[in-house]
């Protein structure tokens, strides 16, 4: 007998008990249609954070204070504490010579200030940029100008607030350009409105007001280095292409290094970091979630398949008389024990397309309840899951498949 | 098939022993049984509950093997075969007809006359038409898309019979085909065994309790114990359907005899 032709007796099996079948199936049903719907939904997380850090800026690197694991606790910290990060240290790394693979620098001090406007006030978040904030970090406006040359020099008090921030300040009034904002009793003009670039993986940059570096730094957040140096929180380093971005930050690296009178052998008292590793980093996170989120999905499709081979025990202790027919006219071992297999990966490969299906609608669902995600059906998850149900299916019917073939067809016939 | 040898004999067996353990205790079903079937022959085995029938037709349709003794079915020794080839010989030479029928119950007359068939490797198209023809030779043409629940008790064991037919085997054995039919049906069953064996020459063994069965072959063997006791030749054999059932006394005397 041919594979067709089992296959042709196990649909026939299946059909008639399609209530049984479909009652099976379900665990199959629902253990592919989450791991399609997980993995649907991971591959749009996942290109969802590669798209947010793309909106940060190309070929960026970041350089902090302090490193990751011995400071917790970030810029401001480390700039008490260690030597920090100063404009001179940002100025060094345009030199020509020693950092060829640096383009342009950007420069941030960041901190937090008592916000008032007509005698409310909450604490929100401040910036301080360089002029070139905005091409760095792809910031685009709405409305009026952004921080420039001459608010630098003037040390102006100027604002480019984010779009949060006019949602927070100025409820009644949609474009507050020339409205007076205190910021710790200072007084300052808004000037610009920028675009909403969203939340990225480190905060929502839209609810941060934006002032010149240099007003930050003489009036605002006034703290220097023992140079006489002003402290900066961040430097954005641009590199000039994608590919020399490593070497760019080999070379900040050894310039920092020297300014900061590291020994050969000591660590870093500084961060740089490119987009790339973030953006690994973040993966490596996700793929755990994903391999934790695969395990629960493979689970339920080993309690799916374990309800296969419960029913398939069932229906040969039900059909041993058929088996010993079978035989006596002539089936071999291996005729019985393929039209078992082939039920049981039948019903394994119908509930796993049953299931690709469920999971295209939850995947439906999921891009319907956040729309800033947009999951797709993912050709991998449905192959791996049809496969995998495939294997599920073959797996746990080979137990009850030897056990129907090994029946001896004499007792078999004579089986009530 | 293979019925080309030269040898007239469909079924030689010589000194067949069967014993089934039992925990500690053997039973000794057959305890030597010899004889032989020609080929076109039509008898009949008959014995006592326990005498070891159902044990003989076993061994005879390579369901069971012997634990000594020798077997030629059609001039091959079937005696000491592995699984893979009795399942061939099963599928090839012999056909079976069970006391309970033993068709698919959710498959249609056609399909279960189909079922040897599809395990002799026959095309599709060539399954139908024999299991049609099949299906005709025992009067049921008509019923071959009906399940068997749709059929009478006869009429499924006349199914069976064309299952038993369609793969041209060189013996038919049937354990007690009649058992589980009421007379008119028992004769129906007999009519179409008997016209098998004359008109198409199909050599047919049958396990029967019945003397009046046994009275419409041609030969008794009877067992008693594991042993043959009886082979003879039947002097009148009837014609299904024309002789009258006699009462059940002259039955009993008569196997007595
Ligand atoms: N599978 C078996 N296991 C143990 N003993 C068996 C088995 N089959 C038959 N026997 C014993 O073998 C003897 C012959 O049985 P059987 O061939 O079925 O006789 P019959 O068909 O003439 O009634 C009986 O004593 C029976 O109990
Ligand atoms: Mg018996």
């Amino acid at each position: 007998m041919n594979l067709l032709e089992s296959g042709r007796v196990a649909l026939g099996a299946l059909s008639a008990n399609k209530l049984r079948a479909a009652l099976t199936m379900l665990g199959i049903i629902i253990g592919v249609g989450a791991v399609v719907t997980l993995m649907s939904a991971g591959n749009a997380v996942e290109a969802y954070i590669t798209n947010q850090f793309r909106s940060i800026g190309s070929n960026l690197l970041f350089v902090a204070p302090g490193t990751f694991d011995s400071q917790r606790g970030g810029a401001a910290s480390a700039a008490i504490g260690g030597k920090g990060l100063t404009n001179g240290d940002a100025a060094a790394l345009l030199d020509p010579v020693l950092a060829p693979d640096v383009l342009a620098v950007g420069l941030e001090l960041t901190g937090a200030a008592v916000v008032d406007y007509r005698g409310e006030s909450r604490i929100l978040s401040i910036s301080g940029v360089g002029p070139n904030y905005d091409d760095l970090r792809n910031a685009k406006l709405s409305a009026g100008r952004f921080l420039d040359e001459g608010d630098q020099v003037a040390e102006s008090r100027v604002a480019v607030i984010g779009p949060l921030v006019v949602d927070e300040l100025f409820p009644e009034n949609a474009l507050p350009i020339g409205e007076q904002i205190r910021l710790d009793d200072i007084q300052f003009r808004v000037v610009g409105v920028l675009e909403s670039r969203g939340g990225s993986a480190f905060a929502n940059e839209d609810n941060i007001i934006y002032i010149p570096l240099s007003t930050a730094q003489t009036r605002v957040f006034p703290s220097r280095g023992r140079r006489g140096d002003f402290h900066i929180s961040l430097i954005y380093v641009q590199a000039i292409t994608e590919d020399r971005t490593s070497a760019a930050e080999d070379q900040i690296t050894a310039i920092l290094r020297q300014r900061h009178e590291i020994q050969s052998g000591d660590d870093d008292d500084f961060t740089a970091i490119s987009q790339a590793e973030i953006l690994t980093s973040a993966a490596g996170v996700l793929s755990v979630v994903t391999i934790f989120l695969g395990a629960i999905a493979a689970i339920s499709l080993l309690v799916g398949g374990i309800g296969i081979m419960n029913i398939m025990l069932v229906s040969v202790t039900e059909r041993t008389r058929e088996i010993g027919l079978r035989k006596a006219v002539g089936a071999r071992r291996r005729d019985i024990l393929l039209q078992f297999l082939l039920e049981s990966v039948v019903l394994a490969v119908a509930g796993g397309l049953l299931g690709v299906g469920l999971g295209g609608l939850g995947t439906a669902a999921i891009g319907r309840a956040a729309s800033d995600l947009a999951p797709q059906l993912s050709l991998q998850a449905v192959l791996l899951a049809t496969t995998f149900s495939g294997l599920v299916g073959l797996f746990f019917g080979i137990y009850p498949a030897t056990r129907a073939a090994s029946l001896n067809p004499i007792d078999a016939l004579r089986y009530e | 098939m293979g019925q080309a040898n030269s040898n007239h004999q469909v079924i030689e067996i010589e000194n067949l022993t069967r014993t089934y353990r039992l925990g500690k205790i053997d039973v000794q079903a057959l305890r030597g049984v010899t004889f032989r079937v020609r080929r076109g022959e039509l008898l009949s085995v008959m014995g006592p509950s326990g005498s070891g029938k159902s044990t003989l037709m076993n061994l005879l349709g390579c369901l069971d093997q012997p634990d000594a003794g020798s077997y030629l079915l059609d001039g091959e020794e079937v005696g000491q075969l592995g699984d893979d080839q009795l399942a061939r010989i099963r599928n090839r030479s012999i056909g079976f007809i069970f006391q309970t029928f033993n068709l698919l119950a959710r498959t249609t007359a056609l399909a279960n006359c189909e079922l040897p068939m599809l395990y002799g490797g026959v095309p599709p198209r060539e399954r139908k038409e024999r299991a049609s023809k099949a299906l005709a030779e025992v009067g049921l043409a008509d019923r071959a898309d009906h399940h068997p629940n749709e059929l009478s008790g006869g009429q499924q064991q006349r199914v069976a019979i064309a299952r038993a037919l369609v793969n041209n085997p060189a013996v038919i054995l049937a354990d007690e085909p009649t058992g589980n039919l009421d007379s008119k049906s028992g004769i129906e069953v007999m009519s179409i065994l008997q016209s098998l064996n004359r008109d198409a020459g199909i050599t047919v063994l049958i396990v029967t309790h019945d003397p009046f069965i046994a009275r419409h072959t041609q030969r008794v063997i009877r067992l008693q114990d594991g042993r043959v006791v009886v082979d003879e030749a039947v002097a009148h054999p009837l014609r299904a359907g024309e002789a009258e059932r006699p009462s059940e006394v002259s039955l009993e005397e008569e196997a007595r005899a």
